[in-house]
């Protein structure tokens, strides 16, 4: 089992939306919420997914296809 | 007893061994390094360190390594210019200049800190360095790798500069150019980062890296004869270098080497990129990220991971930020050029046209002992400013041409 961190944006329009759970159901990775600060117009998260290293990049790619942002736990590293 | 007592997290608080580690396993905020101040107390004093040598080791007592300096023997103590003229420009009385242009030995402030990251990934047992770059850290990671007789990996945007991809190659490390994007290098490094047992200067050790950024802090306190300036100007990327500063201010109170910290603590982006600032100036605690469109390419980071103790920092200090135009950035390197004689990257430039813009504000005042921080060498980005210096006289190799150009008088001294 790998798991991956990673901190997620919401742009304002999939606030209201399930995604976590979404992620959670569409692919075979366990999703963990360490820190979170959701507002009424921008939200952001930094998660942890766990599961096979190919499901993870899977539920990566299908979290960007809901319009949300994906970055490295780190932010941007190159400086 | 050591003088680093653990690295914390700056979101819970949760302690962890000095190694590298960067995020924490609880609540995955970042990491930075935690001293043993009482310890430290006991040892230091300004004679000592005016005794130590002529380079950010001076500080050791204060950075987060263990043992003797093992790179950067040049790095660090700059000159502070009394910029006179700039300051009789602008309209204030003592403004100074720290000029890390000259820093050694790749000219920009990134030989400071990558001279603590290395000492340190060398004690932690590491044989090789990487980073991610598309600047002036690349240069320095390549650099000191070289001396140190270190393997290197310097990862760069397939997109880079010819200039700048040369500005590695010269030293000799195993230069990565990844196709894809911006966002596609990022996430492929913190991944390399992960999977490697490689020193990343700006991941898995940067809690260390960081800490380089205090010796301008340092510095800046003893060159003005041990006090604390009333204002600094600050250039922010990932705002890294403006939180340093400010812990550094307050070491040197903690530690009884100044009195008190009274600066204000301003920072300065590009409008082109100035998530931070942004922020600050519609006073909100928390900064949107933004994709990067400016000239000012070592602080084109959108998401930038101090960001938020960037605020936090200035908020604290009650000083200000401020972003300015790319033509501004140019008129800003111009002017310091012109006034002081210091030919800065693109970086200097936001951080004059912000200096000039808080003084115009009033934010700054006429008689605040100010200090602008430069922080790498124009040499590096001529490509910005290349449109805007005009070319040179044009003339016959005859006395009759130069005199005619020049308007020559009797005693000389005519201008084209």
């Amino acid at each position: 089992m790998a798991n991956m961190k990673v901190h997620i944006r919401f742009p304002e329009d999939k606030i209201k939306e399930p995604v976590i759970y979404q992620i959670g159901h569409e692919f075979k990775v366990v999703t963990n919420v360490r820190r979170a600060d959701v507002r009424e117009t921008t939200g952001w998260m930094d998660l942890e997914l766990t599961g096979e290293s190919a499901e993870i990049e899977r539920a990566v790619a299908g979290l960007r296809k809901k319009g949300v942002i994906v970055d490295p736990i780190e932010l941007n590293v190159v400086e | 007893m050591a003088k680093m007592k653990a690295l914390v997290c700056r979101e819970c608080g949760k302690e962890y061994p000095t190694k590298a580690i960067h995020v924490c396993e609880m609540c995955f905020g970042p990491l930075e390094v935690k001293y043993n101040y009482e310890e430290i107390k006991k040892g230091i004093s300004r004679k000592k360190i005016q005794d130590g040598p002529q380079s950010i080791w001076r500080y050791a007592d204060l950075l987060p390594v263990e043992g003797p300096a093992f790179l950067g023997p040049h790095a660090g103590m700059t000159p502070l210019v009394r910029a006179r003229n700039l300051g009789a420009y602008l309209g204030l009385d003592e403004l100074y200049i720290k000029n890390d242009t000259v820093n050694h030995p790749t000219l920009s402030f990134k030989d400071r800190v990558v001279a603590v990251a290395i000492t340190r990934a060398r004690e932690l047992g590491f044989e090789t360095i990487a980073c991610a770059s598309t600047g002036n850290l690349a240069n320095s990671v390549a650099a000191h790798a070289a001396a140190a007789g270190m393997r290197a990996y310097v990862f760069i945007p397939g997109d880079l500069e010819a200039a700048k991809v040369l500005g590695n190659l010269i030293y000799k490390p195993n230069v990565v150019e990844v196709e894809g994007n911006y966002d596609d290098v990022n996430r492929l490094c913190s991944e390399i980062a992960g999977e490697y047992a490689w020193a990343f200067v700006n991941i898995n050790v940067r809690p260390y890296y960081a800490e380089g950024s205090k010796t301008l802090a340092y510095e800046t306190v003893e060159q003005l004869g041990w006090r604390t300036p009333d204002q600094v100007v600050i250039p922010m990327a990932s705002g890294s270098l403006l939180t340093k500063i400010w812990k550094g201010l307050h070491e040197m109170k903690t530690l009884g080497l100044v009195d008190d910290v009274r600066t204000k603590i301003n920072g300065a982006q590009a409008e082109g990129c100035s998530p931070i600032s942004t922020a600050f100036k519609e006073g909100r605690d928390f900064f949107k990220p933004v994709k990067p469109k400016t000239i000012a390419k070592s602080l084109a980071i959108g998401n930038p991971a101090d960001g938020y103790y960037a605020l936090k920092a200035t908020a604290e200090s009650k000083g200000a930020m401020d972003m300015v135009s790319d033509e501004d950035v140019v008129e800003g390197i111009k002017l310091l050029a012109q006034t002081e004689g210091i030919f800065a990257e693109t970086a200097g430039g936001v951080t004059i046209g912000v200096l000039q813009k808080l003084v115009k504000q009033g934010t700054i005042k006429k008689g605040d002992v100010t200090v602008a921080y430069i922080t790498g060498n124009g040499l590096k980005t001529q490509e910005a400013v290349i449109d805007a210096v005009g070319k040179p006289h044009r003339i016959q190799p005859s006395l009759a041409s130069f005199e005619k150009t020049f308007k020559m008088g009797k005693n000389g001294g005519g201008d084209a």
